[in-house]
Order: structure tokens, then sequence, then C-alpha cells
């Protein structure tokens, strides 16, 4: 049973290493060709795994800024993991050990966030591990080869990279989309505010990682207010 | 750029980062009954996922054209219920092909 658990978690997570790959590969290669030395840009992968964060953190980095900024840049980016890992916890089996909690902390990423809450059942530790092992692995391997590579990838292959992972979250999105209406007038809601922040004089200002804490929250909450979810089905299996 | 300042800089940006992840895991043991807090929970990804996709995704291949076809693609296959993987690699190969055409 363990065992099934773990290798549907490798086979899950297999689509999201093939994407960390190509878009560590494109990290790896940019971080090198900023200023970063090859085994710093692999460490941060393997301790961060989160693409925005080790990005604008480079960015840092390499023009000396302080480790304030650092760290509040980070967090404001990453804050949205918080939402993420709060909706994880609640489908977790309640019966797992603490320690085991502590090391699925690891690994809330966006995609594996997304891929976890499409499971159809309680998440096990077993599954959870494969879940998270396998993108780990294609985000640090991904980052070492670009970063070695970073003076012969031609251009024209890491462009076309660049949109793996978006398209995965589109895939994660359209889907459920099609059938639930709820979900699909969410989905235009929360694009057209994406789009408002992004372009709007004012509210462009205002960083990305705020942005998307504060479209998150105020809608999903006008979504639980107008569109309450009765039978959240992946409670019980 | 010394080594101690990178590597500082490393460990804190990956201890903020777990920390972010691990107090909502290691804290919320039990079931959260309040169907409101459940609904919040489960519009959660459908908000964050459209809020961050779009628009950088038109973005994330350096000529829009290019992009919008991926993007499109993406949608088009991800509507008839492909796999996350073969979504991801149609787009990529839209993105590739409109390049390679010269846009």
């Amino acid at each position: 049973m363990k065992k099934q658990e773990f290798i549907q978690g490798i086979k899950d997570g297999i689509p999201i290493c093939l994407g960390y790959f190509s878009v560590s590969l494109a990290f790896g290669l940019t971080a090198v060709l900023s200023g970063l030395p090859i085994w710093s840009a692999i460490i941060m992968s393997l301790s961060n795994i989160t693409s925005a964060g080790q990005f604008a953190g480079t960015k840092i980095l390499v023009e000396n800024g302080t480790f304030i900024e650092l760290i509040i840049t980070t967090l404001i980016i990453n804050i949205r993991y918080f939402l993420m890992s709060l909706s994880v916890s609640q489908k977790i089996d309640p019966r797992i050990k603490l320690k085991e909690r502590f090391l699925i902390a690891f690994g809330i990423t966006d995609e594996i966030f997304a891929v976890s809450m499409q499971r159809n059942k309680l998440l096990s530790t077993a599954y959870m591990a494969g879940l998270i092992i396998t993108p780990v692995i294609g985000w640090t391997a991904g980052t070492t080869v670009g970063a070695i590579a970073s003076q012969f990838m031609p251009v024209i292959l890491t462009n076309a990279m660049g949109i793996a992972l978006y398209g995965m979250f589109i895939a994660i999105i359209v889907t459920p989309a099609r059938t639930n209406k709820n979900i699909f007038f969410v989905i235009l809601l929360s694009i057209t505010a994406s789009l408002v922040f992004n372009y709007l004089p004012l509210l462009s200002n205002i960083s990305e990682g705020w942005a998307i804490i504060i479209i998150t929250v105020f809608i999903s909450a006008v979504a639980a207010t107008i569109f309450p979810v009765n039978n959240v089905k992946e409670e019980n299996i | 750029m010394s080594i101690k300042y990178i590597l500082t800089g490393i460990v804190i940006m990956a201890i903020t980062t777990y920390l972010i992840r691990m107090l909502p895991i290691v804290i919320f043991r039990k079931r959260i009954s309040n169907k409101w807090i459940q609904s919040f929970l489960f519009y959660v990804p459908y908000t964050v996922l459209s809020a961050m996709t779009f628009p950088a995704i038109f973005y994330s291949t350096g000529s829009m054209p290019s992009a919008v076809f991926g993007c499109i693609i993406a949608i088009i296959l991800a509507y008839f219920k492909r796999s996350l993987l073969t979504v991801a690699l149609c787009a990529s190969l839209g993105v590739f092909i409109i390049q390679i055409i010269g846009y």
C-alpha cells in the first residue's frame, strides 16, 4: 500500500519534474550569466525549490543587496505558499506523524501543491514523498545543467521551455473549469484582477508577490461567500 | 560577492521560504470543519494559479507572438483533457515553431 502510494507520487511528479528541469535550466543559466558562481546556483535550487523567489533573490545577491531586502522580498514573493500549505494541511491524512509534516512542508511548491490538490484521496506521506522527490531532483538537475551549459545553450530552446510551467498551470485550471461554472467564473475574475494589478498605473506599483496574495485572498473569500462548496469531496475516500 | 555573503544569502532565502511553508502544515493538525473556510481553501488553487499565469505567460518566451500561440495551444489541449505533460510539451513546441519561422 505504501509502495503503491510512493510510486503513484513519483508518476504524478514526473510532469512537474520535466517542467522544473526546463525552468531551472533557465534559472541556472541566467543566474550564472548574471554573476553567481555555479555551485551557489545549485545549492540555492536544492534548498529553495522556488523559481520566482530564486530569480528575485539572485538579482539581489548579484547587486550586493542587504539581507533585510532579501528576507522581505523572499517573504512577499513566496507568501502565497502559506495559503497553499494551509490547503494542503487540510488534505493530509490526519494520522501522519509530526516529523513527517516537517518533511512534507519542504516540498510545497506551486506545482506540487496543484497536483496534490487534484488527488482524489487524503495525502499520505508515501505519496507526498514520491511527489516531492521527483521534482526536487528535476529542479536541482536542471539548475546544474543550465549553470554549466550557460555558454552553449541556444536561446531559441530556452525560450520555448519558458512556457512549460505555465502550460502545466493552464492544464490544471482549465480541466475542472469545463464542468464547474463557479470555478470558471473564479478563474476569469482572477485573471481580470491580475491584469488590472499589472497594468493599471497606481496598482502596478504593488509588487507581484503582494498582488497575488491580495487577489487570492479577496477572490477566494468572495467565491466562498457567494458560491459555497457543499461537498468538498476529497475529504473521505 | 564573497562566498560567506552568498552562502548566508542562500540560507536566509531557504529558511524564510521553509518557514512560510512549514507553519501552516505543522500547526493545523485537525480538520477544519467550518464550511466557509473549506470553500475558501477550495477556491485558493484556482485563484492563485490564474493570477500567476496571466499575464506572466505572455512574457515567458521572449516574444509575445510565440507566447500567445503557446498559450492558445495549452488552453485548447487542456480543454480536451490532455495530460499535464502533453499540454506543457506541446505549448513549448508551439513556441519553438513560431520562433523558428521568425516571430
